[in-house]
């Protein structure tokens, strides 16, 4: 009947025997609540704040002295800005996926990394939307991508995938916010009842919103989950689709493709699971949680890298193959020039941590070792970067005249927004783990045998 | 006070070793410093609290950088000397808003290019054009008649920046110290009467002079002083082809070729399209046997130029040889041995095909009377020798070469920098007086001028700049700009044109005929009145009844006085003239090579060194900015070890060398070029300068360094080594081959290039219905068998569209601002390639796929036709950048445009918005000309605007004529194109760029074609 058990599934359990109701409570408030903060905590926040720093600055500098700073140029009037806006949304993509179809498709092993997976979108999207708002001449008009009244009797320009990339973006954080809290109402409530503290009781409260419970609130809560997860499906399909647009609606060879959509989106989940595991690894140590996150999470969101790294290198060998069949020479300059132009180190490198090193991971034995995966989800994290470097850098540096032909070398100002929004990222995933459950306490219960046993006789848990 | 007083000599100190890239934003960086603000706080403690309140602080700040820049550099403005008109009511003819156009012309290196009309809004000449009425730049013979200018040069489109140039010397100085004017004349007077009677000890230096007026007050000087001397110093001068001329005929007599009637070229290292005072006639005759016309009739010229440095002239040519600059004159001995004018003692011995000499022979032998030999001022005086001598036997001459009585005004007695260089050092000149250029700089090597201007007794100096010249003469006398002084100067021809100011000088300076005239004259005359004086007395020759005035004003409109051109003379063989200077030996093992040096295509002699759009407008081969370098062929740089291989030569650009001549040294960049003759390397003059002003400080290297006095051209024997150290140069294109893309459609008359899209463009790819364009229809064509590459189309486009300059880092970055460039491509082995240049502005796409691309919709399609830019609503994505295939679009990456310095303010062209940083912008096909000209048809009831009536900026000074603009709509009842640019359209050859893409580009181009000649093979295109 609940093919999702462990024990039904045949496979290694999702939670570890030996936990009932009152653990998985205890264990996971523990980590906001009950512990100390550790010093470990203090030095990777401090650590990551100075990012957050470092990112402040370039934006002021930015602001006062211009796009200047970065190495942009004509032709290459896209670089970092672009490779890790795009880079970054994908990376979201992951938490949308966990936390919706596969709570459609009912894999309720995802109970365990979905809270955490959704909170890793909601950063990596916030970390993204900084860089099409600065990476603009003048990003103080900003809102006129946006459609509103105004004197000046205009509205965006539709036919621009930027425009759509407006919609796109702020639709799926925005959806992205509300499933993520929506999620979290039942467990902050938890952390309200449990609190010691008076701020602890009135800020959680007041984030929990009156949540007592009650049948009629779990009724009204399913519903409303389930709305959002589908309201959230079809966004990981479309907002990808839609970034892809920014470069298959453009003229440009290596942009003008038809197979964008789709890899695209492979891409992003390639990426997006590649950063979960990147992340959930040390967590799942550092807080103890391997009987949570067991590892058969490990496995299956290797097995999901493997798939969506086998598309990804599907949409590399159509590249070459619509390079050849097209007969456009220029095409075929695009693809020749990725593999010995200037930047050819890049696309090998590429090709090495995208499509040679994930193939590891058709062994079992491969899968289950932990610091093996660490190490292939983070080469993914750096093929992923590249692909996108790729894709925006060496196919505009070298276009149609080839006397506008160019070079682009970052700057520091380049790195530091890079290494600034992994900071911002990295600073608010630290806040996250610190004051809130990483891991879905309520749906935690539901995995535990005692769950399976009432369920013919209540229709939820009690809280 | 003096702490105070030495805190602001530092800051000016800094403020001068500003240079570059840093000029156009230094001085609000400046007035930001700590130091700075200290000082101002001890100079002005009244502002000190004002100073600390944040509010009025930016105000403070905002005066003081301004009021700062005109402190430091200059000291007051002038009252003017003339009448001021108050605008209670509004003067005849001034319209606010309405430009009037002035004829002047402006001299260089002694000689008017052309006449120029200068627009001047409300006081301020803001832009040159060419005068159309003028021999030395004439409209087209088929030009449309309401065209309104001629063609122009680049010196002259960027001479407005120089006018506006904060850097220029503002006020008199002795020893550094801001003097006045009557201060100096005192200083002068008392020198000048502790001379002898006779002024036994009075030197006068001057540049070349052609100036009738300039000639007389010389003349009267030597009546005052009889014993005076005078001096002609010029580093780009014409001495070889007046010896040349004088071996030749006995006389200085100027050839005056007639390209529009020549049949076939032979140029000898003469860039006869790009270089010398008669460029703009010669490229618009020789193009006018060139264009798509000439091509259907079968009329089409045919030109062979034999060159070591690839030039425009070489690119244009129908066969280019490349040969060493010393082999040339053997090469043109050869020539003549075959068409029977024997050189004797002179190699004919150049290693090349004898078929190769033979058809060219033949060739010239075939057009008798209707072809021309010229040689280029690198070559020795017996190669113009030669070149006579050819044009004697061949008929040539007073057919295609008139012969012109002499135009250059010349001392008689040695009147080299050397010569005057020997007497200074015999402490023999009590007063030197040097009369514009930069000596101390432009001196050759072996002549010690700055060390030996010390022993004159009182040096003054009179020039633009505070430059090197200036920092060691006694006196320094500001110059005035062409554009604030009368004058008058004489074309390639002869044909005098009168300089009229359109500006009140800026600063207290003087004209070198006021200066002169304050030499010989006890009364100070102004500008004015010496011409006018002068031409009064000697009388203009179409001087009728109605008496000087009526003529003079009509001189004064037309900008030159008709009928006092050099008159033609005829003049003989003389028996010996191979007996002219060749080419100097060789000296030296196969090791060495030969240095050929030439003035520099932007730059000049160094002149121009501190206009930033010269030194930011590509060199029309290599593309480089902001620099020179050693040009060395392929081949070479695999001799010298700098590359493995030919095909990878291009690696070794910015690898130094070291070149060694007669014991003097020079460290230069080297620069691949293809075509360029092996075993030779090319340096331009004109770089090096430590005392141009902020922007040419310290750019390239010095070629005067290593330049002999004896043969100023070239030096033989040079010893190279590497240095090991790399330069970097900045350039806009670093990729120069084709790809075996369908870019510059080229061809021979016999066999013209069908595009492989042939046919493919005229098909419509489009689900919606096309546009239709009820009034004007747009379109620009490129005829890309005309363009010459030499700069002048955005020169003149920068100076419309104030265009900013960004410096060389920038350039580095890929970040230059041209509207429009001119892209070069080679084809073929690079040896010696196939040259072409490619104009590329805004195609102004039909199907612009910049417009789809935009979130904001600040690039939209205009109703006739134009992709238009609205800066004001553009947020700066970008994309629209990407996604144009041409890559013409240009980003305000930082704020480029200088918002602060006050003098550049005035020379903004109002009716074109001045873009802020975060924008983008790119080629307008000048909308505010096309708009002012509807305007004013509307007014005169809604006319049909003529051809010829908008002229873009580019087009308009294009000498080639190689840019039509104009309105495709223009067509009769029966659809036959009217308008120039229709008719281009229609040509069967017209093509657009990467038309396959469906962009439908508006500006398209007729594909480069050359008219061969069929006896010679095009692999024979090396030795």
């Amino acid at each position: 009947m609940d093919p999702a058990s462990p024990t039904a599934a045949g496979a290694s359990p999702v939670i570890e025997p030996g936990h009932s109701f009152g653990t998985v409570t205890d264990k996971i408030s523990a980590i906001v609540q009950g512990q100390p903060t550790s010093r470990r905590w203090y030095l990777g926040f401090f650590a990551t704040f100075f990012f957050v720093m470092v990112l402040f600055y370039t934006i002021a500098n930015l602001l006062m002295v211009g796009v200047g700073i970065w190495g942009i140029n004509i032709p290459v009037a896209w670089g970092f800005d672009i490779v890790n806006f795009v880079w970054w949304i994908g990376i979201g993509h992951a938490g949308t996926l966990i936390s919706a179809i596969l709570l459609l498709l009912r894999q309720s092993w995802r109970t365990s990394i979905n809270r955490f997976a959704e909170a890793m979108t909601l950063f990596a999207v916030a970390c993204a939307g900084l860089y099409p708002l600065f990476h603009m001449g003048r990003p103080w008009f900003f809102y006129w991508l946006v459609p509103y009244p105004n004197t000046m009797d205009l509205f965006p320009q539709y036919r621009s995938p930027l425009v759509w990339d407006v919609f796109a973006v702020s639709t799926y954080l925005l959806v992205s916010l509300m499933f993520w809290f929506i999620g979290l109402i039942p467990d902050l409530a938890t952390l309200r009842d449990r609190s010691q503290s008076r701020v602890g009781r009135v800020v959680y409260g007041f984030f929990a919103m009156g949540w007592r419970g009650s049948a009629r609130h779990w009724h009204r809560y399913e519903t409303a989950y389930l709305l959002m997860a589908g309201l959230a499906t079809p966004l990981v399909v479309s907002v990808h689709t839609v970034v892809s647009f920014d470069f298959a609606v453009a003229t440009l060879p290596g942009w003008h493709a038809t197979i964008f959509p789709p890899y695209f989106v492979a891409g992003a989940l390639f990426s997006g699971f590649a950063m979960v595991l990147t992340l959930a690894i040390p967590i799942r140590a550092m807080y103890g949680l391997q009987d949570m996150i067991t590892t058969r999470h490990l496995q299956n969101m290797a097995k999901i890298l493997l798939a969506t790294g086998l598309i990804v290198a599907y949409g590399y060998l159509m590249e070459f193959f619509m390079a050849w069949y097209s007969g456009n020479r220029l095409e075929q300059y695009t693809t020749f020039n990725r593999l010995h132009g200037p930047y050819r180190v890049l696309y090998w490198a590429l090709i090495v941590c995208n499509v040679v090193i994930p193939q590891v991971l058709w062994f079992k034995r491969a899968r289950s070792s932990v610091p093996l995966l660490f190490v292939v989800a983070m080469v993914v994290n750096v093929g992923m970067w590249l692909e996108r470097f790729i894709i925006v850098v060496v196919s505009l540096h070298r276009d149609f005249l080839p006397s506008s032909w160019g070079m682009y070398y970052p700057t520091i100002f380049d790195w530091s927004m890079f290494l600034g929004t992994i900071g911002l990222f990295l600073c608010l995933l630290l806040l996250f783990v610190r004051f809130l459950p990483m891991i879905s306490i309520f749906e935690m219960r539901t995995m535990l045998p005692e769950a399976h046993v009432q369920a013919n006789e209540h229709s939820a848990p009690t809280p | 006070m003096s702490e105070a007083a030495e805190h602001l000599g530092l800051a000016r100190q800094r403020l001068r070793e500003l240079h570059g890239p840093e000029y156009w934003r230094s001085l609000d960086e400046l007035a930001q410093n700590d130091e700075f603000q200290a000082l101002v706080e001890r100079e002005f403690p009244s502002w000190a609290a004002v100073w600390d309140e944040v509010h009025s602080r930016r105000q403070f700040l905002k005066l003081m950088a301004a009021s700062f820049a005109l402190a430091g550099l200059s000291g007051c403005g002038q009252a003017p000397r003339e009448e001021i008109v108050p605008y209670v009511r509004q003067p005849e003819g001034v319209v606010p808003g309405r430009p009037l156009y002035y004829a002047t012309a402006m001299p260089l290196s002694g000689y008017a290019t052309g006449g120029l009309l200068v627009k001047s809004l409300l006081g301020r000449p803001i832009k040159v054009e060419g005068n159309p009425s003028h021999p030395g730049s004439p409209a087209a013979a088929d030009a449309p008649a309401a065209a309104a200018f001629g063609p122009s040069d680049l010196f002259a489109q960027a001479s407005v920046l120089t006018l506006y140039d904060p850097d220029r010397a503002q006020a008199a100085t002795h020893l550094g110290q801001i003097r006045s004017w009557e201060q100096f004349q005192q200083a002068l007077s008392a020198r000048l009467q502790a001379l002898p009677r006779d002024g036994d000890g009075l030197c006068v230096l001057t540049e070349t002079v052609t100036s009738p007026t300039l000639v007389a007050q010389l003349e009267a000087l030597r009546r005052r002083y009889p014993a005076a001397r005078w001096y002609v110093h010029e580093p780009v001068s014409r001495d070889n082809a007046r010896a040349g001329a004088i071996a030749a005929f006995g006389r200085p007599l100027e050839p005056r070729y007639h390209f529009e009637r020549a049949d076939v070229v032979l140029a000898l290292e003469a860039d006869f399209l790009n270089r010398g005072a008669g460029r703009l006639r010669s490229t618009r005759d020789f193009m006018a046997r060139r264009g798509p016309a000439a091509r259907v009739a079968g009329t089409m010229n045919r030109l062979y130029a034999i060159e070591s440095m690839p030039t425009g002239t070489g690119a244009r040519a129908d066969h280019r040889l490349p040969l060493r600059s010393s082999q040339i004159e053997s090469f043109a001995a050869a020539v003549a041995a075959r068409l029977g004018v024997n050189v004797a003692g002179a190699s004919t011995d150049v290693g090349v095909r004898p078929e190769w000499i033979a058809a060219l022979a033949d060739d010239l032998a075939r057009h008798r009377g209707r072809g021309v030999v010229l040689a280029g001022e690198n070559q020795p005086p017996l190669v113009h020798a030669l070149a006579h001598a050819l044009n004697m036997s061949l008929g040539n001459i007073g057919q295609t070469v008139r012969l012109l009585a002499p135009i250059e005004a010349r001392p008689e007695q040695p009147a080299a920098l050397a010569d005057l260089t020997d007497r200074l050092e015999r402490r023999e000149v009590r007063v030197l007086v040097i009369l514009g250029g930069n000596p101390v700089y432009t001196a050759p090597a072996d002549v010690p001028f700055e060390a030996a201007v010390a022993h004159a007794g009182l040096a003054v100096h009179v020039s633009p700049y505070r430059d090197e010249t200036a920092a060691n003469c006694h006196w320094h006398i500001p110059e005035s700009h062409y554009l604030e002084t009368w004058g008058d100067v004489r074309a390639f021809d002869g044909t005098v044109s009168l300089i009229q100011p359109l500006i009140a000088p800026l600063y207290i300076s003087r004209s070198i005929l006021e200066v002169l005239a304050a030499l010989t004259a006890s009364h100070e005359g102004s500008g004015h009145e010496l011409v006018r004086t002068y031409w009064q007395q000697r009388g203009l020759p179409r001087q009728d009844s109605a008496g000087f005035e009526r003529a003079w004003r009509r001189a004064l409109h037309d900008g030159f006085i008709e009928g006092a051109e050099s008159v033609e003379e005829r003049a003989a063989l003389q028996a010996n003239w191979a007996a002219a200077p060749g080419a100097p030996a060789s000296s030296g093992s196969d090791q060495s090579l030969e240095v050929l040096l030439q003035p520099d295509p932007t730059v000049y002699d160094g002149r121009f060194a501190n206009n930033g759009w010269l030194q930011e407008l590509p060199k029309p081969l290599s593309k480089l900015t902001w620099d020179n370098a050693a040009y060395l062929s392929p081949a070479t740089a695999v001799r010298l070890g700098l590359a493995s291989a030919v095909e990878q030569a291009e690696r070794a650009n910015g690898l130094e060398i070291e070149l060694i001549h007669q014991g003097r040294r020079l460290s230069a960049p080297v620069w691949v070029q293809p075509g360029h003759a092996d075993g030779s390397i090319t340096l331009d003059l004109g770089y090096g300068r430590s005392r141009a002003g902020r922007v040419g400080n310290r750019l390239g290297v010095n070629a005067y360094a290593l330049r002999p006095a004896a043969a100023p051209w070239h030096l033989g024997g040079v010893a190279v080594r590497a240095t090991g150290r790399r330069r970097q140069l900045a350039t806009t294109q670093t990729h120069h081959l084709m790809e075996n893309r369908d870019l510059v459609r080229h061809g021979t008359v016999q066999s013209p290039p069908h595009g492989p899209e042939a046919g493919h463009a005229s098909r419509r790819m489009s689900l919606y219905p096309e546009y239709r364009y009820e009034g004007n229809k747009w379109g620009m064509t490129i005829d890309l068998s005309a363009c010459t590459g030499c700069g002048a189309c955005v020169v003149a486009c920068q100076a419309e569209n104030n265009i900013p300059v960004v410096g060389k880092d920038e350039v580095l970055r890929g970040r230059e601002m041209h509207w429009l460039r001119v892209d070069s491509y080679y084809h073929g082995e690079p040896a010696a390639p196939q040259t072409f240049f490619q104009p590329v502005p805004c195609m102004h796409c039909e199907n612009a796929p910049c417009e789809i691309v935009c979130p904001v919709m600040a690039t939209v399609h205009s109703s006739d036709g134009l992709n238009d830019m609205v800066y004001n609503r553009c947020v700066g994505t970008r994309y629209c950048s990407n996604n144009c295939p041409y890559k013409v679009r240009r980003f305000n990456f930082l704020q480029y445009s200088d918002f602060e310095t006050p003098s550049l303010q005035l020379l903004r062209n109002p009716d074109v918005t001045v873009r802020s940083r975060g924008v983008m912008e790119k080629c307008t096909y000048c909308v505010q000309r096309i708009r002012t000209v509807q305007i004013d048809a509307a007014r005169d009831g809604d006319r049909r605007i003529r051809d010829g009536e908008v002229q873009t900026a580019c087009q308009s000074a294009c000498p080639a004529r190689a840019i039509v603009f104009g309105d495709l709509n223009d067509r009769d009842a029966q659809g036959r194109p009217l308008s120039k640019v229709a008719q281009m359209q229609d040509d069967p050859l017209n093509y657009g760029l990467l038309q396959d893409l469906n962009t439908r580009p508006r500006t398209t181009y007729l594909p480069a074609i050359s008219n061969p000649n069929p006896a010679l093979p095009a692999e024979w295109r090396t030795t």
